[in-house]
């Protein structure tokens, strides 16, 4: 009986070395040793030899020896498994740096990049975006803004007929007459728009470009509001620090009037090349609006104030952007446009 | 306005600062400073020195030296090529080590000879024969003997060339400043110093000769010329007018040319009063009237050209013909000469408008026109006038005849204006002080009748409350008023429908890869042609700008395809691989009338180039449409203009509104635009898209029974399109068809020459159960049937 022991010990060691062995299929070693030819079914087999006691003493260990190899096969073909698993993830490692797949996002012309920037931050101080039309009435144009036929101040904006009541709009102004005309106060509106002048194109010119407008009226607007609202429009474009100065201007359709510079962002105000040393620049034009443009709307300038500003889209455009010529905006050169 | 600041000080007392600390004052206080120039900077060192000898050169033909007495302790030698130096003459000597406009002059040796200084040119003063009459173009500037008695003295004090000129952009709506006495005005209540004005006084011939003896002034369009005064001088001694008027004259930017015509600029100058003087003798009729010209009339101007004047243009004229262009320019027929000597002063008043007008008919801006179409005040005519006198009997150029005649229809009575303090500061957001506006305001020129301003005459621009506000406040700082926020009624800050629909197109293009562009909206008719554009295309018909820039700027667009394309073939050029662009364009479709507004609806225009074929751009309109919530968007196959005529589609909206068209750009028009590569471009209706679209969104519930998938193969004619067959099983497959589509198309040998095989995937479910196979199998049939009734197709076998 001892020797059918220390048999069944011998086959439960073979076995677990055997199954462990590289190249041996654990299946294979399950025929061999717990196959009906197998070692130890044979010993299984020999038992017929033995004694009533000692036939149960072997059978409980022969089934031990069995469940240990059935066990240890298991092991095997669980580490068989993974061991392939992680061979295969091995084989399918893949060079990261290699470039990603590219999907292609379009880009935003710089000016309506800046210009719905723009409108985002007075959308913010409750002002809505009014429109009005590019082709316009003179009448919408000068005359309703205080300018009538003949007024020196038409020199200043070279301007573009159709015909003699029809021109192309040199300001975004006109829209606020309209706004006026059709809306009774309050009104808070911006209007960004294409305008026209008769300026031959160069680095700093063109017979085409974009303002946007402001215009608030309701009772009590005060020149200190026009301020207010500035101050944040500056620190909102140019940065947190950005502090305004007004000074005395003439445009006819606001009185009081000014032009409006902001503390230079490159330098911060001590005088660079952007500011030309100044430590300012000079950014848009603004004012009370003119009581005979309030009262030409039908709106009664005893009751209502209002104020209203106005800028180029491409200056403040060239400023933040550091773009020094304008014409580069309407080349719409691929290598231009991808950088915003 | 260039202001000569030694001249701004004879009227108020601007001493004791700065250049810069006067211009950055005078902007804040509301008279802008463009730049100043300080005037003699660059002559250092140069004094008046009387020629002692004159000796030839040893070893020059050319040079000679001159002893010279500089001032200094010893006399200079000094070596000179000029040719008009003698002993005795008293000339301008740069003193080594000097500084002139054109370097410095340091001691040197010439041949061998020592040279201690250099005699000075009047261009090496930065001078001319007007500042320096009589003197030496090409030789040393002669003094006369009268500055003998300057010798060793600075010779910027001596010639007046130290100064500093300030240059003012003056607004339009303040001609009173462009003057020395409007802005020393400006000057004296920005730095708080008195305003020493002068009365000119003259003294008269007093021999018995009246002005009447000379001349007759008709004013015959009074509503043009509000006043017209003059006077006349007789015994005129024409010659140049005195070094200090030269040098003012030539600080403010103003050629000197004689006595007279420099006093009627001085005038000008001190006074903003245009001013001109006719010869007398040319006069005809002894007579002045202020008229319109007569149509066709001609008139040649002081300049020598000539003018053919038409009805409206106001003109003076003696008893024959004009004789100026009112406000603008003198004629040459009356014009001053070295024989002149009887002079009639002209300073009148003319209506702005009217100036800006005639100027302008004539193609014309002189200093005179621009100054009084900005509307001048009818008060300054007769003190102008005034001055000009005291200056001919100062300057000793004639003898003025007694007696002024001064037409003076327009007269107006003082304009005046409530003043209202709390108004004011509410009006401003500030808390000024009654004292402080009405100090301000007296400073200013305004007057006071109780609580009323009286305004003065010059301050035209002057009307109402807001503009005493401005008044006060650009003295008082413009920065001294405090940040508020508005207190007012709330309003709402957000973008309208529409506009929330462009930004959503311009998102959904940037994220499809798509770039924007802006182009002009200004193009030339010969871009229609270049696009292929036929003759009576209504596109063709375009807003015309009247004065454009060029022709190549010379309409509004009714397309943005020819920008688009331009844009495309300069991507090209630049050797940009490829590109994918759209642009939101305005065009402008104009309707009959010519006065009216045209419409000016959004055509969104795509186009690309490089790595893209038609179903590119099919593939972008179809997610535009998705974007956009557009359903049921057909296409179909279209012959636009500027399209491959194979590869160019229009699609329309549900209820069959034309959305847009777009294709492959036909290789002769792509050629036109110098490439011979493959051009795709879309025109999209954005109106026409914000109409079709369904913006609403509500839930469709998911569907709780299965589908059933069936595949369809077809062989048919290559020329069959696929959106045809679709079309057909889409209206047999009813209800129970919740989509077909093409997934494959096949064309090879096996299947004939001009044959192709399409497969289609349709997919079936019923919402309310699953589908038997007896279900699907009626709808197929149905689909089959169809098709071979109106397609005559078949299953593939």
């Amino acid at each position: 009986m001892n020797e059918l022991k220390k048999k069944l010990a011998e086959i439960q060691a073979q076995a677990e070395k055997k199954i462990n062995e590289d190249g041996i299929d654990p299946e294979k070693v399950r025929i061999e040793y717990l196959g009906k030819k197998g070692d130890l079914t044979a010993v299984l087999r020999s038992m017929g030899s033995l004694s009533p006691e000692e036939r149960p003493q072997i059978g409980q260990l022969a089934n031990k020896v069995r469940a240990a190899i059935e066990a240890a096969i298991e092991a095997r073909k669980q580490y068989l498994k993974t061991s392939q698993l992680e061979h295969r993830l091995m084989s399918e490692k893949l060079d990261v740096t290699m470039p990603g797949e590219r999907f292609e996002i379009g880009h935003r012309h710089p000016l309506t990049k800046i210009r719905r920037e723009l409108e985002d931050i007075f959308l913010g101080l409750g002002f809505s975006i009014a429109e009005g039309p590019e082709v316009e009435y003179d009448y919408y144009n000068f005359q309703a803004l205080n300018i009538p036929p003949n007024h020196p101040a038409r020199d200043t904006q070279d301007t573009f007929y159709i015909t003699d009541s029809v021109l192309l709009r040199s300001q975004t102004s006109p829209v606020q007459v309209r706004v006026m005309e059709k809306q009774k106060p309050p009104i808070r509106i911006i209007s960004p728009g294409r305008v026209y002048r008769a300026d031959d194109v160069d680095a700093t010119h063109s017979p085409l470009f974009h303002q946007l407008e402001g215009l608030v009226v309701d009772r009590g607007i005060t020149m200190g509001d026009l301020k207010g609202v500035l101050e944040l429009f500056a620190k909102n474009t140019f940065g947190e620090g950005t502090k305004i100065r007004f000074r005395p201007h003439h445009f006819p359709f606001t009185e009081p009037s000014a032009e409006v510079d902001v503390s230079c962002f490159a330098c911060g105000g001590k005088g660079c090349r952007l500011c030309k040393g100044e430590g300012w620049i000079e950014i848009l034009g603004a004012g009370m609006v003119h009581p005979k443009v309030l009262s030409g709307c039908g709106i009664d300038p005893n009751e209502y104030s209002g104020f209203a500003f106005g800028f180029g889209i491409e200056r403040i455009a060239m400023l933040k952007y550091h773009i020094d010529d304008m014409r580069l905006l309407y080349e719409n050169d691929m290598r231009f446009l991808s950088q915003f | 306005m260039i202001l000569s600041l030694e001249w701004l000080n004879e009227f108020t007392d601007i001493t004791g600062m700065g250049p810069k600390e006067f211009c950055d004052r005078m902007t804040d206080t509301g008279s802008k400073v463009e730049n100043y120039r300080v005037l003699g900077e660059n002559i250092i060192n140069v004094k008046v020195g009387k020629i002692l000898s004159v000796e030839k050169h040893e070893n020059s033909d050319r040079l000679q030296i001159c002893m010279t007495d500089a001032g200094g302790e010893k006399p200079l030698q000094i070596v000179t090529a000029a040719t008009n130096v003698f002993p005795g003459a008293v000339v301008p000597v740069a003193v080594a080590d000097a500084r002139l406009p054109g370097g410095e002059i340091k001691k040197s040796k010439l041949r061998g000879v020592l040279s201690e200084g250099m005699f000075c040119s009047i261009a090496e003063l930065e001078l001319t024969t007007h500042d320096m009459p009589g003197a030496a173009e090409d030789g040393i500037l002669i003094l006369g003997e009268e500055f003998g008695k300057f010798v060793g003295a600075d010779i910027r004090d001596v010639l007046k060339l130290s100064d500093t000129a300030v240059e003012f952009e003056i607004t339009p709506n303040r001609p009173d400043c462009l003057s020395v006495i409007g802005l020393a005005r400006e000057a004296s209540v920005s730095f708080g110093r008195p305003l020493k004005l002068h009365t000119p006084s003259v003294r008269g011939s007093s021999d018995g000769d009246i002005i009447e003896n000379y001349l007759t002034v008709t004013d015959s369009a009074p509503g043009l010329c509000p006043r017209y005064t003059a006077r006349v001088v007789k015994d005129v001694k024409i010659a140049p007018s005195p070094l200090w008027m030269r040098a003012r004259l030539r600080a403010s930017g103003v050629r000197p040319i004689n006595n007279i015509v420099d006093i009627t600029n001085y005038v000008m100058l001190e006074y903003g009063q245009p001013m001109h003087a006719f010869d007398y003798k040319c006069l005809d009729g002894s007579s002045i009237t202020v008229r319109t010209a007569a149509e066709g009339e001609k008139f040649v101007s002081l300049d020598g050209k000539e003018h053919i004047l038409d009805g409206g243009t106001l003109v003076i004229a003696d008893a024959k013909k004009p004789v100026a262009l009112a406000g603008v320019m003198g004629g040459e027929n009356s014009e001053i000469t070295g024989s002149t000597s009887t002079v009639v002063f002209e300073s009148a008043n003319f209506l702005g408008a009217c100036v800006r007008i005639g100027a302008r008919k004539q193609g014309m801006r002189t200093e005179s026109s621009s100054r009084f179409e900005k509307g001048l005040d009818p008060e300054n005519t007769l003190p102008a006038i005034e001055r000009a006198c005291e200056l001919v009997e100062m300057l000793g150029a004639g003898t003025v005849v007694d007696g002024i005649t001064d037409v003076f229809p327009g007269r107006t009575a003082a304009r005046r204006t409530p003043l209202r303090p709390d108004v004011i500061n509410r009006f401003l957001g500030t808390s000024i002080d009654e004292a402080f506006m009405r100090r301000t305001l007296a400073e200013l020129g305004f007057g006071f009748d109780g609580g009323d301003v009286i305004i003065p005459s010059w301050r035209a621009d002057v009307e109402e409350m807001a503009d005493l506000a401005e008044e006060i406040i650009r003295i008082r700082g413009y920065n001294t008023i405090e940040s508020a926020a508005i207190c007012a009624s709330t309003t709402e800050g957000m973008r309208t429908p529409r506009q929330n629909f462009d930004l959503g197109i311009e998102q959904t293009l940037i994220g499809l890869g798509l770039s924007e562009i802006q182009t002009f909206s200004f193009i030339s008719p010969k871009y229609y042609d270049r696009i292929g554009l036929p003759a009576g295309d209504p596109r063709r018909r375009s807003v015309k700008i009247r004065n454009p820039l060029g022709e190549d700027t010379g309409i509004m667009r009714t397309t943005a395809l020819p920008s688009m394309l331009e844009v495309i073939a300069r991507n090209i050029n630049f050797s940009n691989e490829n590109a994918r662009l759209f642009e939101m364009a305005t065009v402008y479709i104009p309707g009959d009338d010519p006065d009216a507004l045209p419409e000016e609806p959004v055509s969104l225009t795509l186009g690309m180039y490089g790595g893209c074929t038609f179903y590119t751009v099919k593939g972008i309109v179809e997610a535009l449409l998705r974007s956009c919530g557009v359903r049921g968007a057909s296409f179909t196959a279209a012959a636009a203009p500027g399209f491959h005529p194979g590869r160019c589609a229009e699609f329309r909206s549900a209820k069959g509104e034309l959305l847009g068209t777009f294709g492959q750009i036909h290789p002769n028009v792509a050629a036109a635009y110098g490439t011979d590569q493959q051009i795709f471009a879309a025109e999209i209706s954005v109106p026409g898209l914000f109409a079709a679209s369904d913006r609403t969104i509500e839930y469709r519930p998911l569907p709780k029974y299965p589908a059933v998938t069936r595949d369809f193969s077809f062989v048919c004619d290559d020329g069959l399109e696929v959106g045809k067959i679709e079309d057909v099983m889409k209206k047999a497959g009813g209800d129970l068809l919740e989509d077909i589509k093409v997934f494959d198309v096949y064309r090879g040998l096996q299947l004939g020459a001009g044959r192709k095989s399409v497969s289609l995937r349709a997919v079936l479910r019923a919402a309310d159960r699953t589908l038997t196979q007896d279900d699907s199998d009626k709808v197929c049939a149905g689909m089959l049937d169809a098709l071979k009734k109106e397609l005559g197709l078949a299953l593939r076998g």
